[in-house]
């Protein structure tokens, strides 16, 4: 007996000694993210909208009753452990079925429930309440990316796909994350102006995601085949972070929510941006493009579009075919390969015949002239527009 | 009733001695005894299984990054863990000591149906084995959650169909068992047990049973109709034919909700029966017990929304559920007042069993406090889907159910095997389980309410030092339950140990300690004389027990 309390006084040690070495080397540094969760945060994000203060304030409200009724019923058990017990001599006393003190202890607790649900009803009330908004955007939820519609106000006609940087994923499968913003930072974040009531659309192209931003106090589901909506108006300027807060498959923790808010005077400028960059971007189907041209393009629609599931080595992995060395994309045949991009296959790689035929046009020649594909084959928008007939 | 009755008493005289011995023993099995004690050993042994891919996932999170698993065997985990611990440990656990206790405690010579009995526990182990296939699958074991939710579930492989008909199989089990429990406990009580003299583990057994029939055959609905959506082209939940996903969470929460009462309800049913012997009291309120298990059995019904408070219901819907689930805190609360008033002043004692009971009613009662945090809509629409959530459910799920069947193995296991357990070795348990428990869960809470996401296999390096303390207590919270299999269960199993007299615990009432220990391979073959608050037999024809197995 002896001999085991040793070895497992040694163990305990040992055990002792590998966490506190684990604790001190094993966490990178790292420091608070404004907007986003800060180190060892404790409770829930400062609140950046009316929403988000009044949900932290019930909060408070309900863990200080609990608290209360906690620290009163574990007084009296605990005192009762200490006081109550044989080894003090304490004698067992026969008392049992009070029907008075069942109901005090029925009856106020109910008491208690009614007054807490009065604040909670008032702030759902409010929380439902998307009428009246200045600007309404629609967040749709894809495998694993958030695509942002300008719907209606400023902004309006305004669209794109906001996707995790890919170093973060990759950091991620390397086991060597870095950064405050690690799994948060993303190429396009969605742009708000302070102090207007933005509406958010919810709804998802497979499976069911949820938009959620900590600090707004906002969480909704995004359903596919159904359309939902929520809403903030954010009180300060600033970044503010959140994440896919549904199990949406594998890629689940790769598709977070980043939310810039700008002054009304930044808003409209960022709005002109957009607005003269969609002109610009609007190519010209016609066009001819060259080999470089066309592979300079493609390469940017694959690393914004591809890259997540056919990797940037193009090996793919898992059902993830591979690109490079793949028959089809090799094929002489341009429509081979137009069609599988066009049509998506049953195999689970979607359509993108939503891309533009240029973007097509661009990654195809990009796919037929990298890696090991020495095709030299040119696919141009013109063919793309033919192979969509 | 009477042409029930007799056939099972003519029965035992025929063949009491002549039971099967071996392999058959087991496969045939129709004493409930034995029943029972296989029941308990396949919980653990999920239990154990469960627990190992809990740790899988606890290691992958002790450091951000991904360094063991990929996403998809994350999420794999997850699920897995998941089904496995509410289906394969917890719920056979509680038919296992149903079948122990509940003919002992009532004065019945078996379960009504014995051969039923000894089919819905053989019914298991295929269903487990399918689970544990699954892994080896192609594209792996489910990976949607163990709440299988469409149409996630439509883009899972074929191991989800090998899921879909092990739970199948599991709810016909659940549902013969409970059939059984009800049959047995309605017809086959002593005379003069009437139902308000009967055990609180009996009552809280009863009122689960009822649930169980009520929400499996909803849950096989939803299972049933994602297994046609998958291949039949139906489209119930698949939204590109029309269908309704939400539709699913409805269905699913109408039976989950209720299933999480059926996980909870007969850890009452032990504590009340703990305490009491161990304050050496009555309990304090046995009406209102009673009561109080119907009412939240009742409530369960009616609050399942709170699940989906995040799908956007209408407000009309949000305060619906919000204040039917609030409700569920004033019969709760009674359960809780219940148990410290039978305590106070009582002359208590703190064996193993009742060390188990007061962590039990502790720690309990912190998961319902943050249930009802939780059921307030708008603070729900912050901590759903987030670790919070996890916490929650862990403090009622492990140190509810799982602390209240630990209590009731080291209370009635001497009755079982004819052994007392190494008080120390208890005591060790159980402080080590409640310590790695909060360590384990309780940082759990600050990441959710940081609004960590659950199911996620990587996360923000802000919240590692959390990730780091939790995976560190589960593994702790793991080895203890090895040492509790080592150091407990087998040598008790196995016979090493003092002999456990008939009534091992000064205070414990009841007709399980009217039998010798341990429990003689069949007991009251003729119904007990009892007296008159139906806890003790009057005459010896029980305590006689002539034959033993």
């Amino acid at each position: 007996m002896k001999a085991l309390r040793q070895t497992l006084s040694r163990w305990m040690l040992a055990g002792g000694a590998w966490c506190a070495t684990a604790l001190a080397f094993a966490a990178p540094p790292v420091n608070d993210l404004p907007g986003g969760p800060a180190v060892n945060q404790l409770d829930l994000h400062p609140p950046v909208t009316a929403i988000a203060a009044e949900q932290r304030w019930l909060h408070y409200f309900v863990l200080f009753i609990c608290l209360v009724i906690f620290i009163g019923v574990f007084a009296v058990m605990f005192y009762s452990i200490f006081k109550h017990r044989k080894s003090r001599g304490a004698k067992a006393a026969n008392f049992h079925e009070s029907t008075t003190v069942e109901i005090i202890w029925t009856v106020i607790p109910f008491l208690i429930v009614i007054f807490m649900a009065l604040p909670a009803t008032k702030a759902v009330v409010a929380m439902k309440d998307t009428s009246a908004s200045d600007i309404t955007i629609k967040a749709t939820g894809v495998q694993w990316k958030w695509g942002y519609d300008y719907l209606k106000g400023e902004g309006e006609g305004i669209n794109f796909v906001s996707t995790l940087d890919v170093t973060h994923r990759e950091m991620s499968d390397a086991g060597q994350p870095k950064g405050d913003d690690y799994l948060l930072r993303v190429d396009n974040p969605l742009i708000v102006p302070v102090n207007k009531k933005i509406r958010i659309i919810t709804t998802a192209s497979d499976v069911i995601h949820a938009w959620m931003v900590p600090a707004f106090g906002v969480k909704q589901d995004a359903i596919p085949g159904f359309v939902r909506d929520t809403w903030f108006r954010a009180e300060k300027t600033g970044d503010f972070y959140g994440q896919c807060a549904e199990l949406c498959g594998k890629e689940h923790a790769y598709m977070p929510i980043h939310v810039k808010v700008l002054s009304a005077e930044q808003y409209t400028a960022w709005v002109d941006g957009e607005k003269k960059k969609l002109a610009a971007k609007a190519d010209d189907p016609n066009k001819l493009w060259s080999l470089p041209e066309l592979v300079a393009r493609g390469e940017k629609v694959y690393n914004a579009n591809c890259v997540q599931c056919h990797q940037a080595s193009g090996k793919g992995g898992g059902p993830v075919k591979a690109l490079d060395g793949s028959s089809v994309v090799q094929d002489a045949d341009k429509t081979k390969a137009l069609a599988v991009i066009l049509k998506g296959t049953d195999k689970g790689m979607p359509s993108w015949a939503a891309m533009s035929d240029t973007e097509i046009a661009a990654v195809t020649t990009f796919t037929k002239n990298h890696w090991s594909n020495a095709t030299g084959q040119v696919v141009q928008p013109t063919e793309v527009a033919a192979a969509r007939k | 009733m009477s042409a029930v009755l007799p056939h099972p008493a003519d029965h035992g005289h025929d063949h009491a001695h002549d039971h099967p011995h071996g392999w058959r023993r087991w496969l045939y099995a129709t004493n409930h005894k034995d029943i029972g004690t296989m029941y308990l050993l396949f919980s653990f042994a999920m239990f154990i299984f469960g627990g190992i891919l809990a740790l899988g996932i606890r290691a992958e999170l002790f450091q951000p990054g991904l360094q063991i698993v990929n996403p998809h065997l994350f999420n794999q985990l997850t699920t897995m863990h998941g089904i496995i611990m509410v289906f394969g440990a917890i719920m056979p656990a509680f038919v296992g000591f149903a079948n122990w206790m509940v003919p002992l405690q009532i004065g019945a010579s078996d379960m009504a149906f014995a051969r039923m009995n000894n089919f819905s526990f053989w019914l298991l182990i295929p269903a487990a084995l399918m689970i544990v296939i699954s892994f080896f699958m192609p594209g792996g074991a489910p990976a949607a959650g163990w709440t299988i939710y469409a149409p996630l579930t439509l883009q899972m492989g074929p191991s989800m169909d090998a899921a879909i008909f092990a739970l199948h199989i599991m709810g016909a089990s659940s549902i013969m068992g409970s059939i059984n429990i009800i049959v047995t406990i309605l017809n086959m009580r002593a005379p003069g047990m009437t139902l308000m003299k009967m055990p609180l583990f009996c009552w809280t057994w009863l009122i689960t049973a009822y649930l169980l029939i009520a929400v499996m055959p909803v849950l096989a609905g939803a299972i049933t109709m994602t297994l046609t959506d998958r291949h039949f082209g139906t489209s119930f939940f698949n939204p590109a034919g029309g269908g309704d996903p939400v539709m699913y969470q409805h269905i699913f929460w109408f039976f989950g909700h209720p299933e999480v009462y059926i996980m909870i309800l007969p850890a009452f049913g032990i504590i009340s029966a703990i305490v009491p012997a161990f304050a050496r009291k009555r309990l304090f309120g046995y009406t209102s017990m009673v009561y109080a298990t119907a009412s939240i059995a009742i409530l369960s019904f009616i609050v399942w929304a709170h699940h989906m408070f995040t799908t956007g219901m209408p407000v009309t819907g949000q305060l619906f559920f919000m204040y039917a689930t609030m409700l569920i805190a004033v019969p709760t609360g009674v359960k809780i007042f219940n148990w410290v008033a039978t305590m106070w002043r009582g002359s208590m004692t703190f064996e193993t069993p009742m060390l188990f009971a007061v962590g039990f009613i502790f720690v309990f009662t912190i998961g319902g406090f943050t249930g009802l945090i939780l059921a307030m809509a708008p603070i729900d629409i912050q901590l759903q889907d987030t670790y919070y959530v996890v916490a929650h459910f862990h403090y009622v799920l492990v140190a509810g159910s799982l602390f209240a069947l630990f209590g009731g193995v080291y209370y009635w296991g001497p009755k079982w095997t004819g052994v007392m357990y190494d008080e120390s070795r208890g005591k060790i348990h159980f402080w080590g389980s409640i310590i790695f428990f909060n360590v384990t869960f309780f940082p759990m809470h600050f990441l959710g309410l940081a609004g960590m996401p659950r199911r996620y296999a990587d996360y923000p390096l802000q919240f590692t030092d959390f990730n780091v303390v939790a995976s560190v207590g589960a593994l702790g919270f793991g080895l203890m339950q090895v040492y509790f299999f080592l150091m407990v269960v087998l040598p008790m199993m196995r016979g090493r140990g003092a002999p456990a007299p008939q009534q091992p615990w000064e205070g414990a009432e009841g007709l399980e300690w009217e039998i010798p220990s341990p429990a003689p391979y069949h007991t009251f073959e003729t119904p007990p004389r009892l007296n008159a608050t139906a806890t003790k037999v009057i005459g010896a024809s029980a305590t006689a027990a002539p034959h033993h197995a």
